[in-house]
């Protein structure tokens, strides 16, 4: 037998330099302020600790086990020792070396978190070296069992783990209300999570994975057996469930919860139409922050009462949010189009630099003195009205009180459309809408097509495409989907500012796609709900924003190239010719025909 | 018999290279026609011009009494001529029932809007497409591999699928380049047959590139040979035989001559300046 020396050495030295890394950068010591379990020394930035040994103790295991269970562990064992070892380094390396002159973050508080607040140091190194080694070891272990328990464990302490993480806004939210406050007070202390409350999360967690694991099947075929009709009920039932949780989440969830949900829904926007260029043309667009900002800009130029609007002028009385909007829309897709006329023959890369340029010429149109008169330049424009619902009142009051209730969901009681809440409405339905038109797209003769433009541009002419009137209607198409998410964004900013649509803005925009799935649908959404909603519920920890981002880009594209909801396309073409079933030989031979 | 093709000094030039010369052909309707010559001889080329996948620099190509001059490819689809890779260009990440729905193409005529709206028309041309598709994979013997994803297919089928989806735009004239390249004897056969089968039972005109010699004598009609971009000889398998200058093409010199290896131009990643 044996011994992998070389690459249990490369994980332990990778360990090492990742923990020296996330403590140098102040990463552990700025996370260190988020408790996960209460009264314990369990916080965000040791779990930083957690999650690296862990991760690394479970590869080196799976690198070097070969079935072998004495094998893995002692695999993860040595590059757990290697790792605490260039800990216990770091830490007796600060004061002498004074590497605060250099790492600002090399700090005593940091050296106090890793020796676990420990009077004597040595004591403090021997706990610290032993909670690297042994989650290691746990890492490793957690390979090696059978896979139902090790899925147990996994969705049990990425449950805590989460939880602990989102604390303070899960106990904001469910204290809204009596009955989930008795939850909340069960379940999280002053900071963090309860030890009674982790417990159970972790046990729930850890129940629910298992029994969707096993009975996932079962369910699936019970569902398939049902009669037509009975199933044509569920999923109507269904979708009558998801339509009422979507109307109750911002009543329940709260303003602060509500406008992330906004934010989100606006990239899912977005992603949507860089979906169908993207995921379903192939036309890689990285100026798509340009269609953004001039559906933004139409609203605001149509309906702001500031002097850059058009109040004042014949068209004023006319001109408002709903009218704004197709115009928006319209504008936007022309936009698209214009822009595909001149990069039609380009493709992959060259067509990625083109669309950049353009997306900046826009910002930079948008800046310049020459066209300030018209759009503010700088100041961007100001004074966007709040949406208004004609006859709001009156409406309400033909209304029985339940369904005025719901009403006032939708609409404050002055008529308009203001709160974080009110938007979400509009950017559900606006989702859902798009959703359902891209996803028709996708299924119809236009998404067969551009599948073929995708995968080989030459053939899918040479089939009798018209690759100008494809490739031009995919570019508009997506632009006025992003047109549709500026015009709502301008109308619930107030104001837009040129500064707003920067190249960062297409960048997230592309990355939710990718991971979340090119292609798909309900990947979109999900890679906003990750790459948008996520960082804005961690606002403390900012500053690591684009740090996290990177790192999660860069983990995904190595562990799950095709994203996170892949589409049916997507997952084959990632399948790699492994696992493809061999073709029995018999199968080669010609058929009579 | 009138001629459904007729190439008349057909000329193509890369920089000073000349890969199809003042080359004259034609094709007689619902004949077999095949075009041989050695590598580089410059046949995927002229399979090139006659497709508008490459402009052609003179002559003209006159496509059932009509020029086809400036024409893009996917216009020429539309008219009637349809053709095969000789490496195999499937949509690898398509399903076999996809791919002959894009050949279907030229045939279809709803649009996008149709498509959100969920007009019964749409559907209905959707759903016709749909059988004619598994109609067509009947025809070619592939019943029951319909949904398999392209590049899953074996071999063979992927070569069969390559046909089926030319067969879709229900062309006059199919163009094969290399249809057996890669086969064996056995599936050589079977395919001879399956083309002589497209040509008897669907009335299309076939002119194909072919290396394999046994096959182009049995199958052919007529047979045209290029050599350097030139047409050397033309006849029927019989005369083409015993011809000196076909013979000499084929075993005087070959394919190891370094001008013919640089003139190899069957790779349409060549972009066309």
């Amino acid at each position: 037998m044996t011994i992998n020396w070389k690459q249990i050495g490369q994980y332990g030295f990778i360990m090492g330099i990742a923990i020296w890394y996330v403590c140098l950068v102040g990463m552990v010591e700025t996370f260190d302020s988020r408790g996960i379990i209460d009264g314990t020394l369990f916080t965000l930035g040791r779990a930083l600790l957690v999650v690296i040994s862990l991760g690394l103790g479970y590869v080196t295991a799976m690198k070097v086990s070969d079935g072998n269970f004495g094998m893995g562990v002692m695999g993860s064992l040595i590059s757990g020792v290697i790792g605490a070892v260039m800990t216990v380094v770091l830490v007796l390396a600060i004061e002498p070396l004074n590497m605060r002159a250099m790492f600002v973050n090399a700090s005593t508080s940091l050296i106090e978190i890793l020796t676990f607040e420990m009077e004597s140091q040595a004591t403090g190194l021997t706990i610290l070296a032993a909670f690297i080694v042994g989650f290691s070891v746990l890492g490793g272990i957690i390979y090696l069992l059978p896979s139902l328990p090790r899925r147990a464990i996994i969705s049990g302490f990425s449950a805590v783990l989460v939880m602990g993480m989102l604390g303070e806004l899960l106990t904001v939210v469910l204290g809204r209300f009596d009955l989930t406050e008795i939850l909340s007070d069960f379940l999280y202390g002053r900071n963090g999570l309860s030890i009674p409350g982790a417990i159970s999360i972790f046990i729930f967690f850890a129940v629910v994975s298992v029994l969707w694991a096993t009975q996932k099947d079962s369910l699936q075929s019970g569902v398939e057996n049902l009669p037509p009709t009975q199933r044509r009920t569920l999923s109507w039932a269904l979708i009558v469930l998801s339509i009422i949780v979507l109307i109750l989440l911002p009543q329940a969830v709260g303003p602060y919860i509500s406008q992330i949900l906004v934010l989100v829904g606006l990239y899912a926007l977005m992603g949507l139409g860089l979906n169908i260029e993207i995921g379903l043309a192939g036309l890689l667009d990285l100026g798509f922050v340009g269609f953004f900002a001039i559906g933004a800009y139409t609203v605001a130029l149509m309906t702001s009462t500031g002097e850059l609007g058009v109040s004042g002028t014949a068209i004023a009385d006319y001109s408002n949010f709903w009218v704004a909007i197709p115009i928006a829309v319209a504008v936007s897709a022309f936009a698209g189009i214009f822009l595909g006329i001149p990069v039609l023959r380009m493709r992959g890369d060259y067509l990625a630099i083109v669309t950049l340029g353009f997306a900046e010429i826009i910002r930079i149109l948008v800046l310049s003195d020459f066209l300030r008169p018209l759009l503010g330049g700088a100041q961007g424009v100001l004074n966007i009205p709040k949406p208004a619902v004609a006859y709001a009142q009156q409406i309400a009051n033909q209304l029985p009180w339940y369904f005025q209730t719901v009403f006032f969901f939708f609409v404050s009681t002055d008529g308009r459309i203001k709160d974080p809440a009110h938007f979400y409405y509009i950017i559900v339905i606006g989702c859902a809408l798009i959703s359902f038109v891209a996803w028709r797209l996708q299924n119809a003769r236009i998404g067969r097509n551009w599948m073929a433009l995708r995968e080989d541009e030459d053939v899918a002419e040479a089939m009798g495409i018209n690759l100008i009137a494809s490739k031009l209607l995919a570019f508009g198409i997506g632009a006025a989907f992003a047109g549709l998410s500026g015009a709502i964004f301008a109308a619930q900013v107030g104001s837009v500012f040129p500064h707003s649509f920067g190249l960062i803005v297409s960048i997230n925009v592309v990355s939710l796609v990718i991971i979340g799935g090119s292609g798909s649908i309900p990947g979109v959404i999900v890679g906003s709900l990750v790459l948008v909603g996520l960082p804005e519920l961690l606002r403390e920890f900012a500053e690591y924003r684009l740090l996290i981002y990177g790192a999660l880009l860069v983990v995904m594209m190595l562990v799950r190239p095709e994203g996170l909801w892949p589409s049916e396309t997507t997952r084959r073409e990632m399948q790699s010719d492994e696992d493809i079933e061999p073709v029995p030989v018999g199968q080669t031979a010609p058929r009579s025909v | 018999m009138s001629s459904i093709l007729s190439a008349q000094g057909v000329t193509k030039r890369f920089g000073g290279l000349v890969a199809v010369d003042h080359v004259d052909v034609e094709i007689e309707e619902k004949s077999i026609h095949a075009i041989i010559g050695p590598n580089g001889a410059g046949k995927t080329t002229f399979f090139n011009c006659l497709t508008g996948f490459y402009p052609i620099n003179e002559g003209k190509v006159i496509f059932m009494g009509e020029p086809l001059i400036d024409i893009p490819p996917d216009q020429i689809t539309r008219r009637g001529i349809s053709r095969t890779y000789q490496n195999i260009r499937l949509f690898a990440n398509m399903t076999a029932i996809e791919n002959i729905l894009v050949g279907q193409e030229p045939h279809l005529k709803s649009s996008w809007i149709g498509a959100v709206l969920g007009l019964p028309n749409t559907r209905k041309e959707e759903e016709a497409a749909h059988e004619e598709a598994l109609r067509i994979i009947r025809f070619v013997g592939m019943q029951g591999r319909g949904d398999v994803i392209a590049k899953n297919l074996s071999y063979g089928d992927q070569r069969r699928l390559e046909i089926a989806r030319a067969l879709a735009s229900k062309p006059k004239l199919l163009l094969l380049d290399e249809p057996t390249a890669g086969m064996n004897p056995n599936e050589t056969v079977g395919l001879t047959n399956f083309i002589r089968r497209i040509r008897d039972e669907l009335g299309v005109t076939i002119l194909l590139i072919e290396h394999d010699m046994r096959m182009v004598m049995g199958i052919s009609e007529q047979i045209t040979v290029l050599d350097y971009g030139q047409k050397i000889a033309e006849g029927t398998p019989a005369i083409i035989q015993s011809n000196p200058k076909v013979i000499e093409a084929y075993l005087g010199r070959g394919a190891t001559d370094p001008v013919a290896e640089d003139t190899e131009t069957e790779q349409p990643e060549i972009p066309a300046t």
